[in-house]
């Protein structure tokens, strides 16, 4: 995350001078992003990336795609607590919960233009030659399906934002089927992408690889998901303030502390099965070696230690703790999906022939992380994510769901 | 199966559904295309000569090395198969001296590249050539990640249209009829490389194991390996030694990854039910609270009302009480007050 | 229909595979209108 020094009110800064930091700042990454996009289409990947035929996957995987689609789980996490298992106390957090998603999942589609050898392909998988045997085809499949419920789950904002209320109120009584559709297609792909290195035992590390890569992908990106949640509900709490209503501040602290409670249980049942991982393939030895440091690093640093800290942190009410607890699991989601797909991938191979990103591969990451950044800005400060629009408020789980859409409304609308 | 059958067996599934023919259910074993090429290479027969990469070279114009091939000194740095180079021979030190053994795609009977490529760019031939379709890959490279051998390559200098690129065993020339064996098995002085059918190449390697006792291991690399390819080699050091891979196992590498796509399709059915029913039962749950809510409060508005009626009544009650004594009372006083004037005028008579 | 490789045989079943699963999505949306239909609070409007 590079923009993180916001001034607090950006739209206050849009008129008085263009030149704060954090303009600055993002318009210099931006700026470079386009000169090495340049590159990239000019010199092929062989002029910005170090990948090589050893290493045909670096961190425009390893980071954009895995660690993007893990950390946008919040989306189907948020939006399947609130709208299937009914918790509606945490109905303030699906919005900006479903507006990072769309625009992770949509900045990853994005990445992976750079990535991949022809980009106007990408929808060849789908649309003209299917290789229903490849789990690549699974998740391109799910992730395109998913991004198109993401954009319907997102619409009503952009909707009402628009003042169109007729086709708002059709969105909206979609949400179960697309909450549910979009639950079915999450799991299908999250747990796709650890599936991906299923094909490969031979040169994935073997404490990381199991049977089970499906299986611990899914139910990490859960602990991600709400992790995610309660850490952008900070930093936006921090620099959107003035964009919050009552309601969603109101909530606020609850959000996190009952995500807090799910992702405790959560990361304790992933600890438990990454052990069972261990067992089921009897690697223990390896724990003793250079990578089990790093094995044993992961999962008790950034799985065990979190979980601790969200049970603590629930118990004594700490929302301070909870969120340390968050920024941990955060960190502990991107250091497997680096371990899984950079760090002991290829690890059969000799030092000199192991992949290192060139710093233009880190420079165009940064800059998609910015983009996303700035339109998550741009729409927030906009449209009503933090706060309910005044014509559409939702605020009590009535008995009549449709009792307001018979209101007669003050203004007249262009339909 | 090439590739745009795909669609068209979609059809045919409806079909098999119906009729009930399940095609080739359980646990059945596949054995590859009975008839399909392959070639087997002799590593003790090998002298390093690079003759073979030529011949490759020749055959598929490829661009020219930066070192012409009879400068044998590239052979002190191991090679891998790169953009431009379809095949290399490795020089391997060993306990019975320099060892040399050519590498390229083994042409596995159950690829892996192919079972990993999302748009199917790949095909395994039923002549045994492994071989991959220019105009539908995307580029994404999976398939590098997926082969164990880690034979295809990638353009990454081309910014445009960057091709894979590995060995398709001559596969286009010799179906033209171009050559009548790969370039590199034409060009190898020592037939140290032979093209044939598969399984006359496994009979051909335990013949010579038969008539030369001691001079090779008792091991046809490739016959199992990876669930067999059609490339087989043979040698007399251990093939560890020569760069061959000891540790990847006979399980087809399909195998890896059907299990979890197995389980994909239960997602699909069970969880839309699962969620459903969680979601009436969580629905239920609100609407029983809801309802108890209310009937809790219709009870204690009755109880309310009443307790206030009869508070009413008794003071209502009271009231009359009061009203009737204080009436009684007067009508005493009255009575008495009579009396007494009575009493008063009788006494005055 | 016979096939000579588990691969080749794969690419059939995923294939059925993926198409039945399009069908069984569909499929469950439908059967749970017609199973909700008379309900008098509807799940889904
Ligand atoms: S060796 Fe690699 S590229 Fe060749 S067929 Fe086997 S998996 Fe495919
Ligand atoms: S790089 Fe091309 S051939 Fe290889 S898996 Fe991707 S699409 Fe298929």
């Amino acid at each position: 995350m590079s923009g993180e020094h916001a001034p607090s009110t950006p739209v206050a800064a849009d008129k008085a001078s263009l030149l704060t930091p954090f303009n600055i700042v993002t318009g210099l990454i931006v700026f470079v992003g386009l000169i090495l996009t340049l590159l990239r289409f000019t010199k092929g990947l062989a002029g910005v990336t170090n990948l090589s035929d050893n290493n045909p996957w670096g961190i425009w995987i390893s980071f954009d795609l895995l660690c993007g689609v893990a950390l946008a789980a919040g989306g189907y996490t948020t939006s399947a607590a609130c709208y299937v298992f009914g918790l509606k106390r945490y109905h303030s957090a699906v919005r900006p919960a479903i507006l990072t998603a769309f625009l992770g999942y949509a900045l990853v589609v994005f990445a992976l233009h750079y990535d991949v050898g022809r980009p106007w392909r990408l929808p060849y998988p789908i649309f003209y030659s299917p290789g229903p045997t490849s789990v690549l085809f699974e998740v391109g499949l799910c992730v395109f399906l998913y991004l198109n419920v993401l954009f319907l789950e997102w619409t009503p904002s952009a909707l009402e934002w628009l003042g169109l209320k007729k086709w708002r109120n059709v969105m909206v009584k979609m949400t179960l089927a697309l909450t549910i559709f979009g639950v079915v297609l999450s799991t299908m792909h999250q747990s796709s992408l650890g599936a991906l290195f299923l094909i490969a035992p031979s040169k994935l590390h073997p404490l990381w690889y199991s049977s089970y890569l499906p299986v611990f992908f899914f139910i990490s990106s859960i602990a991600a998901g709400l992790s995610m949640v309660i850490f952008e509900g900070t930093l936006s709490h921090r620099y959107l303030h003035d964009k919050m209503d009552e309601h969603y501040l109101s909530a606020h602290d609850q959000v996190h502390l009952g995500f807090g409670r799910g992702a405790a249980v959560v990361l304790v049942i992933y600890f438990f099965l990454k052990l069972v991982g261990l067992a089921l393939d009897n690697t223990w030895h390896y724990l003793l070696t250079g990578y089990g440091a790093m094995y044993s690093l992961e999962l008790l640093g950034f799985v065990a230690l979190p979980a601790l800290l969200y049970a603590v942190g629930v118990r004594e009410k700490n929302l301070k703790i909870i969120r340390w607890a968050a920024v941990l699991t955060v960190l502990g989601i991107v250091l497997n999906r680096f371990n899984v797909s950079w760090f002991a991938f290829n690890w059969q191979l000799p030092a000199a022939e192991r992949y290192f990103p060139s710093w233009m591969e880190v420079a165009v990451s940064i800059y998609i992380v910015t983009v996303g950044l700035l339109l998550f800005r741009f729409i927030a400060t906009r449209m009503p994510i933090f706060h309910e629009h005044p014509d559409f408020k939702e605020a009590e789980p009535e008995e009549e769901p449709h009792a307001h859409e018979t209101r007669p409304h003050p203004q007249s609308f262009g339909h | 199966m090439q590739r745009r059958q795909f669609l068209g067996l979609l059809g045919a599934t409806a079909a098999t559904a119906v009729l009930g023919k399940a095609a080739q259910a359980g646990p059945k074993h596949f054995t590859g295309y009975p008839d399909s090429f392959g070639v087997l290479f002799d590593a003790t027969r090998c002298i390093g000569c690079r003759r073979c990469e030529a011949g490759c070279n020749r055959v598929n114009h490829l661009p020219a090395p930066p070192r012409p091939f009879d400068d044998l000194s590239v052979l002190d740095t191991r090679r891998r198969t790169d953009a431009r180079t379809f095949t290399v021979v490795n020089r391997y030190p060993t306990a019975r001296g320099p060892v040399y053994r050519k590498n390229q795609c083994q042409h596995c009977l159950e690829p892996a590249c192919a079972s990993s490529c999302f748009v199917a760019a790949y095909a395994k031939t039923p002549q045994g050539a492994v071989i991959w379709d220019e105009k539908v890959c995307v580029g994404c490279r999976y398939c590098m990640i997926a082969c164990p051998f880690d034979i295809p390559t990638f353009e990454y200098a081309n910014p445009w249209s960057p091709k894979i690129m590995k060995c398709h065993l001559c596969h286009p020339h010799l179906t033209a009829g171009k050559l009548r064996v790969p370039g590199c098995v034409g060009a190898c002085p020592t037939e140290a490389l032979v093209y044939g059918r598969r399984a006359d190449l496994i009979r051909e390697a335990r013949q010579r194991f038969h008539l030369f006792p001691g001079r090779y291991l008792d091991h046809i690399y490739g016959e199992h390996e990876m669930g067999g390819t059609n490339w087989l080699y043979i040698s007399g050091v251990p093939f560890s030694q020569i760069g061959l891979r000891e540790d990847l196992g006979v399980t087809p590498a399909p195998e890896f990854t059907s299990g979890a796509l197995a389980a994909v399709p239960i997602i699909a059915a069970a969880w839309p039910a699962l969620l459903l029913g969680i979601y009436a039962i969580s629905q239920a749950k609100d609407k029983a609270a809801r309802q108890e809510k209310r009937e809790a409060l219709t009870e204690a508005l009755a109880r309310a009302q009443a307790k206030c009626e009869a508070e009413l009544a008794k003071v209502k009650a009271k009231a009359e009480a009061d009203k009737k004594a204080a009436i009684e009372r007067e009508v005493k006083k009255a009575l008495e007050e009579a009396a007494k004037a009575q009493a008063a005028k009788e006494e005055g008579e | 229909m016979e096939f000579f490789t588990y691969h080749d045989f794969t690419m059939y079943t995923k294939g059925a595979a993926y198409v039945l699963m399009a069908v069984t999505l569909l499929g469950i949306l439908g059967f749970w209108l017609f199973l909700t239909e008379r309900d008098e609070d509807k799940l889904i409007k």
